[in-house]
């Protein structure tokens, strides 16, 4: 694998080109066979042209991402027009919003109930450290302690553009996965979620 | 004025007044009852625009704001109590619709608990919450309160404090629904919702018994996070409330503190500033008419009505520097002068409404099955209206003539043509069909505005350090959704020592159990949409 591009964008064109460049290597170190490696490509040709977003908002941000489903901006050019409203149809999830205390549990119920492989996209000031908000006492300072996040899409709200932009990277980044075989992101959402359990018995607080 | 006042001291001599644009009243907590309940059938003071809780430090209390909607007149009523471990203050919910939603709201900011309130529980912070976090001796230390992944603990039952004859508290833990009612859970992850509201809704086969409305998904405390701040500073989250009349409610806040401190505003900015609200009331209509369509199936529609939205967004990108979020108005004026072309931008824009309305109305208005969707479902009496607080083009729908911009005129408002809206039917068709045609009536004002738009300063010289003297200031304007009120309190320093916000969208979503009972399943999603309310906006 060498340049690692999406939807078509020259690959110096890309601002972040060292990330991808890493995981890369780490997917040389390991090594791939030539037959699943072709495999691979096919599928993660499929998947990165048709991730589903899921259609959770919880403010402002929200709004620019139905400017973005609508025809000025366009995203079902890029294969991402499909947003589902249950979780177990979509491939990524783009937190567009602040995400309170209350939230907390329900978002990350979403994230669970997202089918794998997923991907979180943190979307806005809000959802990547709290935001204009931080001070708040009843918000979380960043999704990041509750979810593992694969991009970080800055902007209060970002324009539709970044969030395009956004979402191009994170085809970029389901390119470079390994799909059979072990996928090589896997591990360390593992060591996260290990790191971040959940309330086993749920039905406990319930009054 | 005096009037009134001498009118009160005769009637309830405990009464003291104190001095302001709007009668201040004070009353000890048990008079409070009495005399709302007079000024309400005696006196037409029949619409309770907000309740703001104070923490005063030496005594906690409550500021109702009253307003009739026949005379126009408003009243201001203080109660408190000294009484910090255990306060208690006499309900008045039995008096107006929406005083039981607010009060739980003082309840859950202040732990002021209401006497004769039927549902005395917290409305936005989870059960377990400790501490009251708009008091002055909150601790927020964040591990008090932590962000915790385990679901929230929910319960079945509400609080209730009662007064017995004998003047005994008597405290019992009755049930929301009944014990055999199937209650079905509807959000906050749902795409009908506009946002993440939660519904826990009763059902007896497909017909809605009651509605718990369930809020605080996205409370992110802006009141307590503005208390903190300078002046100026407060003025941004006014764009993150209801994002879609940002210019509105930023507009709302710069003429309270304009008002307390004395500012002259240039000609030229206030003009910019109603042009700017009208601009956004034009988009926020767009919005709603593009969601409301698709939620009810008709998705083209969203595309039809954002494509006028993204002519605004673009005007607005061009002056402001932003598509949402503009932080354009600032006290005194507004931020930076018009962009060059925006004048023949905005006559670009207006030339294409009128082709839009007729678009509009043509796809979707008159389609049968639009019709049946919405005609007769969820319908909103007059005076249900009014008791419930439901302002704007919801109200309006319902016969009631709330538009601010026409009973209390502030910038240029009053050298203005136009018309309210007013339907009587109250149903989600007239809420629908007010909200299109105000966007003729918002085009209407842009042309006249376009004609009288003076050359000058859009700033006046406003002090660097900005103090308020002591006192408090209460200004409601014309949201996009309703009446807008920001009550602030200041002690003279450069920041607020209380800002309250008294927002629309809080009563719109309140009145979805009332005017949902005994309708069907599949209309509650075409009566929340119709009632257009924004949940930043409620929970704030």
């Amino acid at each position: 694998m060498k340049q690692v591009t999406a939807q078509g964008l020259p690959y110096d064109a890309w601002k972040d080109n060292e990330y991808i460049e890493n995981l890369v290597e780490k997917l040389r170190e390991s090594g791939t066979n030539v037959l699943v490696g072709t495999f691979d490509k096919l599928i993660n040709w499929g998947r990165s042209n048709s991730l589903w977003p899921l259609t959770f908002a919880t403010s402002c941000c929200g709004i620019e991402f139905v400017s973005l489903g609508a025809a000025r901006f366009d995203m079902a050019r890029f294969g991402w027009e499909v947003a589902r409203s249950s979780p177990r149809q979509a491939d990524f999830m783009m937190v567009a919003g602040t995400i309170v205390h209350r939230m907390v549990p329900v978002f990350r119920r979403l994230y669970d109930q997202l089918a794998e492989p997923k991907y979180v996209i943190a979307c806005g000031s809000c959802a990547i450290s709290g935001g204009p908000f931080r001070k708040s006492y009843h918000v979380a300072k960043g999704i990041d302690d509750i979810v593992p996040v694969d991009v970080y899409c800055p902007g209060c709200p970002p324009r539709p553009e970044a969030m395009i932009y956004a979402i191009m990277q994170l085809s970029r980044k389901v390119k470079v996965e390994r799909f059979f075989g072990g996928v090589n992101r896997k591990e360390s959402r593992k060591e996260f979620l290990a790191a971040h359990p959940i309330c086993e018995n749920a039905e406990a607080n319930i009054d | 004025m005096a009037n009134l006042q001498e009118t009160i001291s005769a009637k309830f001599p405990e009464a003291t007044f104190g001095e302001g644009e709007i009668l201040p009243v004070n009353i000890p907590d048990a008079k409070l009852h009495d005399l709302v309940k007079w000024l309400r059938d005696e006196q037409k003071f029949d619409f309770l625009v907000t309740i703001v809780g104070m923490d005063w430090v030496s005594s906690m209390g409550c500021v109702y704001y009253l307003n009739s909607t026949t005379t126009g007149q408003y009243i201001s009523i203080r109660t408190e109590t000294t009484d910090r471990d255990n306060p208690m203050l006499h309900s008045i919910a039995d008096l107006y619709h929406i005083a039981g939603i607010y009060e739980r709201e003082v309840y859950d900011f202040y732990g002021i608990i209401f006497v004769n309130n039927p549902d005395m529980r917290r409305l936005f912070l989870n059960i377990d919450w400790v501490g009251y976090p708009l008091r002055k001796d909150y601790d927020a230390t964040p591990e008090i309160n932590p962000v915790s992944v385990e679901n929230e603990r929910q319960t079945d039952h509400t609080d209730v404090w009662e007064e017995r004859p004998d003047g005994t508290i008597k405290h019992s833990r009755p049930r929301i629904f009944a014990e055999d009612d199937f209650v079905v859970n509807i959000g906050p992850q749902h795409p009908s919702t506009h946002g993440v509201l939660r519904f826990r809704t009763a059902l007896d086969g497909e017909t809605i018994k009651k509605i718990d409305v369930y809020m605080g998904y996205i409370h992110r405390g802006v009141e307590k996070l503005c208390e903190d701040l300078t002046y100026p500073q407060t003025l941004h989250f006014m764009d993150r409330l209801d994002y879609f009349s940002a210019h509105n409610y930023h507009h709302g806040l710069c003429l309270a503190i304009e008002k307390a401190a004395g500012i002259e505003v240039p000609r030229r900015a206030q003009v910019i500033r109603v042009m700017m609200d009208e601009l956004s009331r034009i988009a926020s209509h767009c919005l709603f008419i593009g969601t409301f369509c698709m939620d009810l199936g008709a998705t083209t529609m969203l595309f039809y009505a954002l494509r006028v939205r993204e002519q605004i967004l673009d005007i607005m990108d061009k002056t402001c520097g932003a598509r949402m979020t503009f932080n354009y108005a600032c006290i005194g004026g507004v931020m930076q002068d018009l962009a060059p072309d925006f004048v023949q931008d905005v006559q670009a824009l207006l030339d294409t409404i009128d082709r839009n309305y007729k678009e509009y109305n043509k796809l979707f208005t008159g389609n049968v099955i639009a019709q049946n969707r919405l005609c007769n479902v969820g319908v909103l009496s007059h005076d249900d209206a009014i008791s419930y607080g439901i302002t704007g083009p919801s109200g309006r729908a319902s016969g009631w003539a709330c538009d601010v911009r026409k009973t209390h005129p502030y910038a240029v408002y009053n050298e203005l043509d136009f018309e309210q809206v007013i339907r009587t039917e109250g149903d989600s068709m007239a809420r629908f069909r007010n909200r299109v045609d105000e966007l003729l009536q918002s085009k209407h004002i842009l042309e006249q505005l376009l004609t009288m738009l003076p050359e000058g300063d859009y700033c006046a010289k406003v002090p660097k350090v900005l103090k308020l003297p002591q006192g408090h200031w209460f200004q409601v304007v014309e949201g996009c959704r309703g009446v807008f009120g920001v009550y602030i309190e200041s002690n003279g320093t450069t920041k607020p020592f209380r800002l309250k916000l008294a927002t629309p969208s809080l009563p719109a979503a309140a009145v979805v159990d009332h005017i949902t009972s005994g309708q069907k399943i599949a209309d509650l999603i075409t009566i929340g949409g119709s009632m257009d309310y924004i949940v930043p906006d409620m929970d704030r």
